[in-house]
C-alpha cells in the first residue's frame, strides 16, 4: 500500500499555494511526497510565516540541508498537525561561495536545533539565528563533515574544559546568586550520554541547555555509504535502540518503497504491523521502568517488573527475527521471512503474552500511577501546552499528552493500520503524568492491534503468504528523485529524507528524529520549576540518545 | 585429637603431630604445613593463604560495577542486571552511579570524539585497582560505525580493556560470561597491559605545534586539557 503516488491529484491546493507565494516562488522542485517551491534565501521567514498563518502549515517536520556540486540547499518540510498528508517543501538554495540563508527560527521555534545541525554538518549559515554554533560535533571541530570537500583523514582536537555559568554576569546581585550544575554526560538520570547544563537559583531551575552530540556516530554518513537494497537496513535498528528497531526499519522501508515505487504484499504488511507494535510495547515498558527509577528511585519493583515484561516481548521477537534487539528483519518490499514454524506455537506464545497483559497493566496502575508519591512528582510538573508543543515540533506521546491529536498511523496511514480497530490516545494534562499515562494506554492499544494481526495471520490462506515483493537485486532510483516519508515510531514522528543521485546509494540520507525535536522543548518544561522536576521531565520525554544524536 | 578436644599445652616431642592432617587429607602429603600451634587451635577455623591472593579472591567475587550507559549495549547491560539474567548471582550486581565507588567499568557502546575525554575522565576517577569490560563491537573496533568521521575505533584507544565481549549487541549471557572471565582473571591477579598508546588528555600548550594547533591557538587556552583525535591514524 504505497501512499506517495496520489499526490499529483491535489493540484487545486497547489494552485492556491502558488497564488499565496506569488513571485516569491522562483521555481518548482517537486518531491515525491509534496510540491516543492524554491525561494530566495532572503524570503525564508516571509514565506514560512505566510504558509503557517495563511495556509495552515503549522508543523515544521524537518529541515534537511545538503550540498550539491554547485550550491547548498536547505529544505523545510512543512505539514499540518490537523492533516498530515497535506505537505509542502520549501527549498532554499544558497551559493557555494556565500552559503548564508535566513533563519526560520523566528517562525518555527523547532528550526533552532535543526539549523544548528545543518550548520554543523553541512556548513550553511543562518542569518538571524539566535545561537548558531555547533550542536553535534565538538566546538573545536574543523570542517563540515557532510559538506563537499571534507577530509576525514585530518586530525582533530577535542577539549575538556570547565563549563561556565552562562547567565552569571546578569543574574548576580546581593540577594541572589546562581549555581551552575552539570548533569551528565555520565549520569544515571540522563538515559545515556546527555549533558544538561543547568543553572540553579536555590532549588529553582533558571536556565537549562541540553548539550548533545556525545553519541553522534555518523548514522547519516553510514547510510549514505550503504546500498539501498541491503546495506542500509541494519542501521535504523541502532537509532532508537530500546528495542524499537522494527519501527525505525519501517521508516527507511517506507521511504525507499515510496521512492522506488514498490508495492509491499499485504501479508508482509500484517507481519510488519504486528512486530512493530510489539516493539512499541517493549519500548514503552522501558520508558515506564526508567521513569519510575528516575522519580522515586525504584530499582527493585517497577523497574524489574517492566524488564520482566520486556523479556517476554523480546522472546517473541527473537522467535520471529532471530535477534533480541537489532532485528534487521524488514527488507525493502517486505520482511525477511515468514513466521517461525510451527506457526501455531508462535501465535500461541504471542496470545499468551496478550492474555497476561491486562493483569500486568492493572498491576502497573496499582503500583505506579495511583501511587501518591508518584503523583506528587508528576502531576502538574513539566507542563507544556499544545501551542508550544506544535511550535517545537514535538510528536508522539509528548504531543499526545498535551492534547495534540496527532498519530501518523492514523493520519498518514501505512502498513495495515487502516484496516484495524484501535484508538489514538490523547490526554490533556500537558504534564509528566499525562505523558506517562499516555504511554501506558498506548501499550493497551498496541495489544489490540497485535491481537487483530494474530487473528489475521492465523487464518491467512497458505498459498497467499508472500513475504516479499519482487525487488530487483540492485536498486537505482532515477537521479534527483527526492522524498520525505515518516512513520510513527515509539517516540514520535520518525522521518527519512532520501535523495537519489542515480547510483545504488543515496545522495543524501537525512533522519528526522522525534527525540531530537522533543528534547529541544526541555527548557520550556523545566525553567522556573524545581530541579527534581527537571529530572522527571527528562524522564517523561523518554529520549534515546542514539536517536537524538544519530 | 580433634578440634573438639584441643591440646592444652605444648610439651613432649617438638615434632609436628599429624593426626589432624591425616584425618582430613589422608596419606601422601608432607607435614611442613602442620605445626603444634595449629594443632593447638584445631584445624577447621583456618585457611592459610597469601594476603594478596586472598585480596584477589575477595575482589573478584565482590565487584561494584559502574552504572555507565552509552549506547545500544547499555540496554542489554540493564537486562543483564535485571530479572532473568541477574548478574548479582555472581556477586557483580551492584551498579554504582559514582565512579569513585566502582571497581569495574563496562563500556557499553560507541565512543565518539566528543565523549572520549569524558570517558577518560570517568575512568581516571575510579579508584585502583580498576577493571574494564568492553561490551560490543564498537568498543573493539568501532563496530558498524568504524568508518564514521566522528567515531573512535575502539575503547582501547583511550583506556586499557581487560575483557572484550563481541556482539552487536552481545546477549546478556555473553556479557555474564565476560564478567565471569574477568572474575577469573582478577582472582589470578592478572590485569590488562596497555597495548596501544591511548589517546591522552594533555595540556594544549604541551602539544607539538602544527597547522591545527596554530589554527586553534586563539580559541583554546594554553593549560586547557585537550585530546587529539585522529581517525586516519587509528588501526
Amino acid at each position: 500500500m504505497s501512499t506517495g503516488i496520489e499526490k499529483s491529484e491535489a493540484t487545486g491546493e497547489e494552485d492556491a499555494l502558488e497564488a499565496l507565494l506569488a513571485d516569491r516562488a522562483i521555481a518548482h522542485d517537486d518531491h515525491l511526497n509534496a510540491p516543492g517551491f524554491v525561494v530566495n534565501p532572503t524570503d525564508v521567514q516571509d514565506v514560512l510565516t505566510d504558509l503557517r498563518e495563511e495556509a495552515g502549515y503549522d508543523h515544521l517536520s524537518c529541515v534537511t540541508s545538503q550540498q550539491y556540486e554547485d550550491r547548498y540547499e536547505t529544505i523545510y518540510h512543512l505539514t499540518k498537525f490537523a492533516d498530515r498528508t497535506d505537505e509542502v517543501s520549501v527549498v532554499v538554495p544558497t551559493s557555494l561561495s556565500n552559503p548564508v540563508s535566513q533563519s526560520a527560527e523566528p517562525v518555527f521555534r523547532t528550526a533552532d536545533w535543526h539549523e544548528r545541525e545543518a550548520y554543523d554538518l553541512v556548513g550553511i549559515e543562518y542569518e538571524d539565528h539566535p545561537d548558531l554554533r555547533r550542536i553535534l560535533l565538538p566546538e573545536t571541530w574543523q570542517g563540515h563533515p557532510l559538506g563537499g570537500d571534507y577530509d576525514q583523514e585530518k586530525p582533530q582536537l577535542v577539549t575538556l574544559t570547565e563549563h561556565e555559568n552562562p547567565i552569571q554576569p546578569d543574574h548576580h546581585d546581593q540577594e541572589s546568586d546562581t549555581m551552575f550544575l552539570n548533569i551528565g554526560p555520565h549520569h544515571p538520570a540522563t538515559h545515556g550520554v546527555l549533558h544538561v547544563k543547568t543553572v540553579l537559583d536555590g532549588e529553582t531551575v533558571v536556565d537549562v541547555e541540553p548539550d548533545i552530540g556525545y553519541l553522534h556516530r555518523c548514522e547519516e554518513q553510514m547510510c549514505q555509504q550503504g546500498t539501498y537494497r541491503h546495506q542500509i537496513m541494519p542501521y535504523p535498528d541502532r537509532w532508537d535502540y530500546v528495542s524499537a528497531g522494527l519501527l525505525n526499519e519501517w521508516a527507511y522501508a517506507r521511504a525507499i518503497e515510496d521512492m522506488a515505487d514498490i508495492e509491499v504484499p499485504e501479508y508482509a504488511q500484517v507481519i510488519r504491523t504486528m512486530s512493530a507494535e510489539l516493539c512499541r510495547i517493549a519500548s514503552h515498558m522501558l520508558a515506564l521502568g526508567t521513569f519510575a527509577l528516575d522519580v522515586y528511585g525504584e530499582f527493585t519493583a517497577i523497574f524489574q517488573y517492566t524488564f520482566r515484561d520486556r523479556e517476554v516481548v523480546q522472546d517473541i521477537l527473537e522467535e520471529l527475527t532471530g535477534q533480541r534487539m537489532m532485528f534487521n528483519y524488514f527488507r525493502v518490499g517486505g520482511v525477511a521471512w515468514d513466521l517461525p514454524e510451527p506457526r501455531e506455537d508462535f501465535l500461541e506464545q504471542t496470545r499468551d503474552f496478550l492474555d497476561e497483559l491486562p493483569a500486568k497493566v492493572a498491576e502497573y496502575n496499582d503500583m505506579v500511577t495511583s501511587n501518591e508519591i508518584f503523583q506528587t512528582r508528576c502531576v502538574d510538573t513539566g507542563v507544556i501546552d499544545a501551542e508550544t508543543v506544535k511550535d517545537y515540533g514535538c510528536t508522539g506521546p509528548v504531543a499526545r499528552g498535551s492534547g495534540v491529536d496527532y498519530d501518523l498511523r492514523r493520519d498518514d496511514p501505512y502498513g495495515y493500520y487502516e484496516d484495524l480497530e484501535w484508538d489514538v490516545i490523547t490526554r490533556d494534562g500537558c504534564d509528566n503524568y499525562a505523558r506517562v499515562l499516555c504511554r501506558m494506554q498506548e501499550v493497551e492499544e498496541s495489544a489490540k492491534i497485535i491481537e487483530q494481526c494474530v487473528d489475521l495471520l492465523e487464518d491467512w490462506p497458505e498459498d497467499e503468504r508472500t513475504v516479499q515483493a519482487n525487488v530487483p537485486r540492485t536498486l537505482k532510483p532515477d537521479a534527483d528523485t527526492e522524498t520525505y516519508r515518516a512513520v510513527e515510531a515509539a517516540k514520535g514522528e520518525l522521518g527519512i529524507y532520501l535523495r537519489s543521485d542515480g547510483t545504488d546509494k543515496p545522495g543524501r540520507f537525512k533522519i528526522r528524529s522525534p527525540c531530537f525535536s522533543n528534547l529541544q522543548a526541555l527548557e520550556e518544561m523545566s525553567e522556573g520549576e524545581y530541579i527534581p522536576d527537571l529530572i522527571a521531565s527528562l524522564g517523561s520525554l523518554d529520549i534515546v540518545l542514539g536517536e537524538v544524536d544519530r | 585429637m580433634s578440634s573438639d578436644d584441643p591440646r592444652q599445652t605444648i610439651h613432649d616431642s617438638t615434632a609436628p603431630s599429624t593426626d589432624t592432617r591425616d584425618s582430613r587429607i589422608g596419606e601422601g602429603v608432607d607435614d611442613r604445613f602442620n605445626s603444634k600451634l595449629r594443632e593447638a587451635f584445631g584445624a577447621s577455623p583456618f585457611i592459610l593463604t597469601k594476603f594478596d591472593k586472598f585480596m584477589n579472591w575477595v575482589r573478584g567475587n565482590s565487584m561494584f560495577m559502574l552504572q555507565f550507559g552509552i549506547a545500544c549495549c547499555s540496554i542489554e547491560m540493564i537486562h543483564t542486571y535485571a530479572i532473568k539474567h541477574d548478574v548479582d548471582r555472581y556477586g557483580a550486581g551492584v551498579p554504582r552511579a559514582s565512579p569513585r565507588q566502582a571497581d569495574v567499568m563496562i563500556v557499553p557502546g560507541t565512543i565518539v570524539s566528543k565523549f572520549g575525554p569524558r570517558m577518560k575522565r570517568v575512568y581516571d576517577q575510579m579508584p585502583e585497582p580498576k577493571f574494564v569490560v568492553g561490551m560490543g563491537s564498537c568498543t573493539i573496533s568501532g563496530g558498524p560505525f568504524q568508518e564514521g568521521y566522528n567515531v573512535v575505533k575502539g575503547a582501547e584507544e583511550i583506556i586499557p580493556i581487560d575483557i572484550h565481549v563481541p556482539g552487536c549487541p552481545p546477549r546478556p549471557e555473553a556479557l555474564i560470561y565476560g564478567i565471569l572471565k574477568l572474575q577469573e582473571r582478577i582472582q589470578h591477579g592478572e590485569s590488562a597491559p596497555v597495548v596501544v598508546k591511548p589517546y591522552e588528555l594533555e595540556e594544549f600548550g604541551d602539544l607539538p605545534e602544527d597547522e591545527l594547533i596554530q589554527k586553534l591557538a586563539g580559541e583554546i587556552d594554553e593549560d586547557d586539557l585537550v585530546m587529539r583525535y585522529n581517525w586516519a591514524d587509528s588501526p
